[in-house]
């Protein structure tokens, strides 16, 4: 069927009245965070208890996508007045679902199921007033958590698929012209002008094009795209099918992680969708645009990411990059031209065309138009997933959204761009968060992974860290990426457990510089960042255990003991009790003792005394 | 090993004898199997009409298929960046010291494999621990133990 502009109207018109018919609407998390939590259950149990009360016909409860307070899931959020219930059904779901109850039968609020801050001191109602929501600016993420993604007319009742009739009455050189005066940068990292891309594959000879949405997000620590895959598919490919009118492609691809399997299932559920409602297919809104979308599930190799390398596992091959020195946009996919963008870049897309690029490129800096997703994690209080606009400082969205580090430990570097980004140092928290900011300094925008760390993170560990990431997923295909990482990776490792050498700094540096020049493709070209900016940033720390061969966070495990201090120790037995191996002995009130040939320098005694007694040497 | 060919037909028949989709083929035998047995690449390969060492290449350059059998339960044990700083590396030494196996290999009657992954994306819960389809957010050394019994005394199966 043909779809057109009156019966958008039409699904919305009928689906609001739907909606004003129950007394009120229950949003669930059914994020991959939440759904880990438990939510499905809280779900389950609720939908039951509001059988069994008769309730079932007067509320409504929905699974969203995320609502981005991983941290404390399963997240609910009721009715209109949004109150925000956090960790429901962690200690006991009976309980939990009768206090649900309590408040859709009667405006209860339950206190404490609410949000409440670090300190301790206030509990939040409404998402509005929280700290960690209030300081953001969700526009891809506007739908998430507030719409059931697999149900298609949720997202036209949002006004979802106008963007794209809209579009489909413009000039597709106009659409590039929008989306290039937006200022939209790539939200894969590296930050190239979307518009010139679409131009330039506008350009491309070829009856065939193909436009290619990258969910292939492998950079640890990021999840930004498998949240919006989840919690809102048809933006993507709204997105999509805007962009495929524009360049001039009739077949669009998504690629997604194998690791994600939720994100699949969304989205074939979502093409399946905009194809029965004709928003897929052949003539589009009459307008004589056809287009078709596939979903291609990855085989758990991060370098497919890389551009190259994921066109070549769409043609059934093994995902190995090769040279750009012909460009994807003019030979991508069976040597046609090829427009790849980042979901999260996709996902723009609808929001530009709807609100105009004016309003897009009023967002954000002089050069880093619009808002950035960011998954914000590790050692920060608030993990989760966050929407800021460009240009925003580190020290906000660690200290004012994040609600500051864990513990209220000492802060020691945020790294950005996953193993192709850099760690940065507490100096820099002021800097702006845009693309070319954090590239001067050695680290990069990347995906959107923001990795907090503290005092107890060895900066020579996390360098060793990546190297070993890069180690397993070089494709091995060019030398100086198999082999110079793995040189380096080696150097590090030997670091790492005492064996340093006077003159191994220098000599990373060196192998560093020739592995980022002479490597195949990004993964090579960016893989010496983790270690160039550890070294440029902590250095000290790199000496230290090398000359001194000590590891100040207590973390190389070769370079470290653990022990009691007798004055301390209360013989409060938790250390003992939670020892994995069992080698600490004491009576209950005796002084502890760690037998160190036994010890396995895990350092969980470390982490669970109370009383500070447990040291590291 | 003989591998049941009827289902593999119906496999490479569900993406339509397309070669695009083989590491998709692959993924599906390997649900089937709980690894991609040598005799069905070779299968394969031969009814798309592609030479066996491309299809072994691509069987040994994506990390999600095993050529090795797996046990009964796979775990996978998130070592991406935010798992790795919040104790992802001591979880998986916990596994493998409570199974008495390595990173890769199977216990003895079967039941479990380990296995780790480079980041699951759920990365506000870490560390992360993925047996089969249930995810386990938060985990810690006492958790280890009870994930292992949950699976071991089939209450999930």
């Amino acid at each position: 069927m043909n779809i057109s502009l009156e019966q958008l109207d039409s699904i919305t018109a009928r689906y609001t009245e739907k909606m004003a018919g129950y007394g009120k609407v229950v949003r669930i998390c059914c994020g991959t965070g939440c759904v880990s939590s438990g939510a499905l259950n809280v779900y389950e149990g609720l939908k039951k208890a509001l059988i069994e009360k008769g309730l079932s016909d007067s509320v409504l409860v929905k699974q969203t996508g995320c609502h981005g307070l991983c941290e404390r899931g399963p997240i609910v959020v009721l009715g209109e007045e949004e109150i925000l219930y956090q960790s429901v059904g962690k200690r006991n779901i009976e309980d939990d679902i009768s206090a649900l109850l309590n408040t859709i039968t009667d405006d209860t609020i339950v206190e404490r199921m609410l949000y409440q801050g670090e300190d301790k001191t206030k509990r939040y109602i409404s998402p509005k007033d929280i700290p960690f929501y209030a300081g953001q600016n969700r526009i891809v993420l506007s739908l998430n958590g507030i719409i059931d993604a697999e149900d298609i007319e949720e997202y036209i009742s949002q006004g979802g698929y106008r963007a794209l009739y809209k579009a489909l009455l413009m000039e597709p050189e106009e659409i590039i012209d929008w989306i290039e005066k937006s200022g939209l940068r790539g939200r894969g990292g590296g930050g190239f002008p979307t518009g010139t891309k679409w131009r330039s594959c506008r350009a491309a000879h070829g009856d065939v094009k193909y436009v290619v949405a990258n969910g292939d997000e492998g950079d640890p620590g990021a999840f930004m795209d498998r949240s919006l895959m989840e919690g809102n598919p048809h933006g993507v490919i709204e997105g999509m099918i805007i962009g495929g009118y524009a360049i001039g492609s009739n077949q669009g691809f998504i690629y997604v992680r194998d690791e994600y399997p939720l994100a699949v299932s969304r989205l074939l559920k979502a093409i399946e969708g905009a194809k029965e409602y004709g928003l897929l297919g052949k003539n589009i809104f009459d307008s004589g645009f056809d287009f078709d979308i596939k979903v291609f599930r990855g085989g758990g190799a991060f370098v497919c990411g890389e551009s190259t390398a994921l066109m070549s596992s769409i043609e059934g091959k093994s995902g190995e990059p090769r040279a750009k020195y012909i460009h994807t946009v003019e030979k991508g996919i069976w040597e046609r031209p090829t427009n790849l963008n980042n979901v999260e870049t996709w996902a723009c897309v609808p929001h530009i065309i709807n609100k105009g690029w004016e309003w897009f490129a009023s967002i954000g800096t002089s050069h880093s138009k619009g808002t950035k997703v960011f998954s914000l994690v590790g050692k920060v209080k608030n993990t989760g997933l966050i929407e800021v606009p460009m240009g925003i400082t580190l020290r906000e969205i660690i200290y004012d959204l994040g609600g500051g580090i864990q513990g209220d430990k000492q802060f020691k570097a945020v790294q950005t761009g996953g193993p192709s980004g850099g760690c940065i140092p507490e100096a820099y928290l002021e800097m702006p968060v845009d693309f070319d900011s954090l590239t001067k300094l050695g680290s990069m925008m990347g995906s959107g992974g923001m990795i907090v760390m503290d005092e107890r993170n060895c900066m020579v560990d996390v360098a060793r860290y990546f190297l070993k990431f890069l180690v397993e997923e070089s494709c091995g295909k060019c030398t100086p990426c198999r082999e110079g990482v793995r040189r380096m990776y080696e150097i590090v490792d030997r670091i790492c457990h005492g064996e340093g050498k006077k003159g191994d700094i220098q000599h990373l540096e060196e192998l560093a510089h020739a592995v980022s020049l002479s490597s195949l493709c990004g993964l090579g070209q960016s893989a010496p960042n983790p270690v160039l900016s550890t070294i440029k940033y902590f250095r000290d720390e790199y000496t230290l255990h090398i000359e001194e061969k000590k590891c100040p966070a207590g973390v190389c495990k070769a370079l470290i003991r653990f022990s009691i201090l007798p004055d301390k120790c209360t013989g409060c037995m938790r250390c003992k009790a939670e020892c994995p191996v069992q080698c600490i002995k004491g009576e209950k009130k005796e002084v502890h003792e760690i037998d160190s040939d036994r010890c396995i320098k895990c350092g969980t005694c470390y982490d669970v005394c109370r009383f500070d007694a447990v040291i590291i040497e | 090993m003989e591998v049941d060919t009827a289902k593999i037909d119906s496999i490479i028949e569900k993406y339509n004898r397309d070669r695009s989709y083989m590491l998709a083929m692959f993924q599906d035998v390997q649900r089937l199997y709980r690894y991609l047995p040598k005799e069905a690449i070779s299968y394969i390969c031969k009814q798309l009409d592609i030479p066996f060492s491309k299809g072994y290449e691509m069987a040994t350059f994506y990390k999600a298929l095993s050529l090795k059998p797996r046990g009964r339960h796979t775990i996978h044990v998130c070592l991406g960046t935010a798992c790795h700083l919040r104790g992802g590396p001591n979880i998986l030494e916990t596994f493998e010291r409570e199974l008495h196996i390595k990173t890769g290999e199977t216990t003895e009657d079967g039941r479990f494999s380990i296995e780790t992954v480079n980041c699951l994306g759920a990365c506000a819960l870490a560390p992360l621990v993925r047996v089969d389809e249930h995810d386990f957010g938060k985990t810690t050394q006492a958790v280890v133990k009870k994930i292992i019994n949950e699976f071991t005394d089939g209450v999930k199966s």
